[in-house]
């Protein structure tokens, strides 16, 4: 009798052994492969960074906090005006599906209603931006003062005309030219405290590849250590000077001696080679050598 | 067994060509109809809804986010969205709990178009199962979606979601997205029946867990004139669905197919000569 319910029952029970071997080794299987899957996007999604290039919208949030907020519906991109803004695609290096401009081939025209912000349905772009010049897409950089023309001597200020905030993101700064020695450069400065990295200083720039480019604020910007006090913001924070007494700066030289930096140094004072009345200056050397 | 020649043949006999196809041929007017609504846009400039099926707005004035997405930006430690992202996942949620949560995957997901193509086929040329694994995979796949997030901080999936991926490619014309198309097409052509949507894909699958709570459902009313044909079975999609409906008076089962996988598709009402099934809602009648 419990011999035949044995024989019944074995293999049943075996059987179920069985199925639920096989279900372990289902379950094992599964959570390993989607583990790895997983593993794999992970670590895609890590290895692809924005390149310096592409610039995100007015008012993205920092890199890392917008990859987890943009879901990548491109409301954004349709409802800018202009066509600037674009989705990353497959294959490209930005993160698939997100928004950015590339400055060089379309700029942002800093809207004044800025219309891509306030559609981003999760505050990715930031919604608080609501005056365009607060925006910080990026900093315009002279990035090649060896072929910017202004650094050559010519006057372009083609940068400079077409910035929306010219005169505070960009202003021209006037410099001795070195080689007339009676010329001016006309230099591009970028203020990144005014520069809103709109781009359309790289895009307007007169070179076969722009010279001044926006870039990642972060790969723009150095950062001075947090020891450094700049004197005269020092000073005028206090309202005096700080080294009292503020004597004038003075060299004590020889008599006949200057201190010149440009000529490097301390020099010899010359007589001049001009006489006081400039008749004489221009008519000397005139009557037969004398 | 239904032989996959004579599939249908006895709901056409009985019901017509035309009623013997009524809900698939809606269901693919309503994908194809909400792709040309998303389409009208770009290519007419007729701006009735904008964006993608991950966010979107409708009449410039509904906003819609996708659940999945929406749980992903929150995993990868984004919670503090804007309210048109909170207003947009709770119309769409409320509007799935309402019309049965795959009625996504059957109604709107451009995605099912590629996947029901590919089993066609693999049915004409009797391509037979190959791989089997489990239709739990797909849990096991959202719940990796989400770590994913979390872990990296990022909506990792959204990398690699073919959902996501082909509809914003179609609608923005980003290239590339035929390579994505081919994929889910092979993969369900030879790797497994159904491969993607009814086994893998997360998305379905978070639908899934709307669905055990939605209001509309499939039910089998009329189960006592079933004829055993099995048809239903052979055209469903997720085949385990219907035996507790169908088969499960004697056990005291309702009529109600419960079960969040139901993609509300109707495929199972069109092919039944017996009209034994219909749409209904989930509490009795
Ligand atoms: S500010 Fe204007 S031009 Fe710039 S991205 Fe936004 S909508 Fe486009
Ligand atoms: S609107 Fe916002 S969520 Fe949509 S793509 Fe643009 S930044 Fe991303
Ligand atoms: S990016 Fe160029 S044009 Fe735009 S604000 Fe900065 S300096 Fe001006
Ligand atoms: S299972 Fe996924 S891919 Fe298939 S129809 Fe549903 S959401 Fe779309
Ligand atoms: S049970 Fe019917 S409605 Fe549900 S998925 Fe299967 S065929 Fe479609």
């Amino acid at each position: 009798m419990t011999d035949a319910v044995r024989s019944e029952n074995r293999p049943e029970k075996r059987k179920r052994a069985i199925s639920r071997r096989r279900f372990m080794a289902d379950v094992a299987r599964t959570a390993c492969g989607v583990g790895l899957l997983g593993l794999g996007i992970g670590m895609f999604s890590r290895a692809g960074a924005l390149p310096a290039m592409s610039i995100r919208p007015p008012g993205a949030l920092p890199e890392e906090d917008f990859l987890s907020a943009c879901t990548r519906c491109g409301l954004c991109v349709r409802d800018c005006p202009y066509d600037v803004l674009q989705l990353g695609g497959l294959g490209e290096q930005v993160p698939i599906g997100t928004p950015y401009f590339v400055a060089r081939e379309k700029a942002c025209v800093m809207c004044e209603d800025i219309p891509c912000v306030p559609v981003c349905p999760t505050g990715a772009l930031d919604h608080d931006l609501t005056d365009i010049n607060k925006a910080r897409m990026g900093l315009a950089v002279v990035v090649d003062q060896e072929t910017c023309i202004a650094f050559l001597g010519l006057r372009c200020e083609v940068c400079f005309n077409v910035c929306p905030v010219r005169g505070e993101a960009i202003t021209v700064d006037r410099r001795p030219n070195p080689r007339s020695d009676r010329h001016a450069l006309f230099i591009p400065v970028v203020h990144s405290d005014a520069c809103t990295g709109c781009g359309l200083c790289e895009q307007a720039c007169i070179l076969e590849k722009s010279a001044i480019k926006v870039l990642p604020t972060h790969l723009a910007k150095g950062e001075l250590g947090s020891h450094y006090r700049l004197g005269w913001d020092e000073k005028a924070k206090a309202g005096k000077s700080l080294v009292s007494p503020d004597l004038e700066h003075r060299y004590n030289l020889p008599e006949g001696m200057r201190y010149d930096h440009d000529g490097e140094g301390l020099m010899q004072e010359e007589p001049s080679p001009f006489e006081d009345d400039p008749l004489d200056t221009l008519n000397r050397g005139l009557d037969g050598g004398t | 067994m239904a032989s996959y020649e004579r599939l249908g043949a006895d709901a056409i006999a009985v019901k017509g060509r035309l009623r013997a196809h009524k809900w698939l041929l809606l269901r693919r007017l309503s994908q194809v109809g909400i792709l040309v609504l998303f389409l009208l846009g770009p290519w007419a400039g007729l701006w009735i809804i904008k964006g993608n099926l991950s966010s979107s707005l409708l009449l410039d004035s509904v906003p819609m986010t996708e659940p999945l997405v929406f749980l992903q930006m929150l995993a990868a430690g984004f919670v503090t969205p804007a309210t048109t992202a909170i207003t947009g996942v709770l119309i769409v949620a409320g509007f799935y709990l309402l019309v049965g949560g795959r009625a996504y995957c059957s109604w709107v997901c451009p995605v099912n178009m590629i996947t029901d193509a590919a089993n066609w086929l693999r049915q004409k040329l009797g391509i037979k199962p190959t791989t089997r694994f489990s239709h739990h995979v797909r849990y096991w796949m959202l719940a990796m979606v989400v770590l994913v997030a979390l872990a990296s901080g990022s909506m990792a999936y959204e990398l690699i979601n073919p959902v996501s991926l082909i509809h914003r490619g179609v609608i923005f014309g980003v290239g590339m997205t035929w390579a994505v198309i081919l994929g889910v097409f092979l993969f369900d052509l030879f790797v497994t029946r159904r491969g993607w949507c009814s086994h893998v894909c997360p998305m379905g699958a978070a639908y899934g867990l709307i669905g055990k709570f939605s209001l509309l459902r499939v039910r089998a009313d009329r189960r006592e004139v079933c004829n055993d044909c099995m048809e239903c079975f052979v055209v469903c999609p997720e085949p385990q669905v219907i035996q507790p409906a169908l088969k499960g008076a004697e056990r005291g089962i309702g009529p109600v197919i419960v079960a969040g996988e139901c993609t509300n598709c109707g495929r199972c009402i069109d092919i039944c000569s017996k009209d034994v099934f219909n749409f209904g809602t989930r509490f009795f009648k």
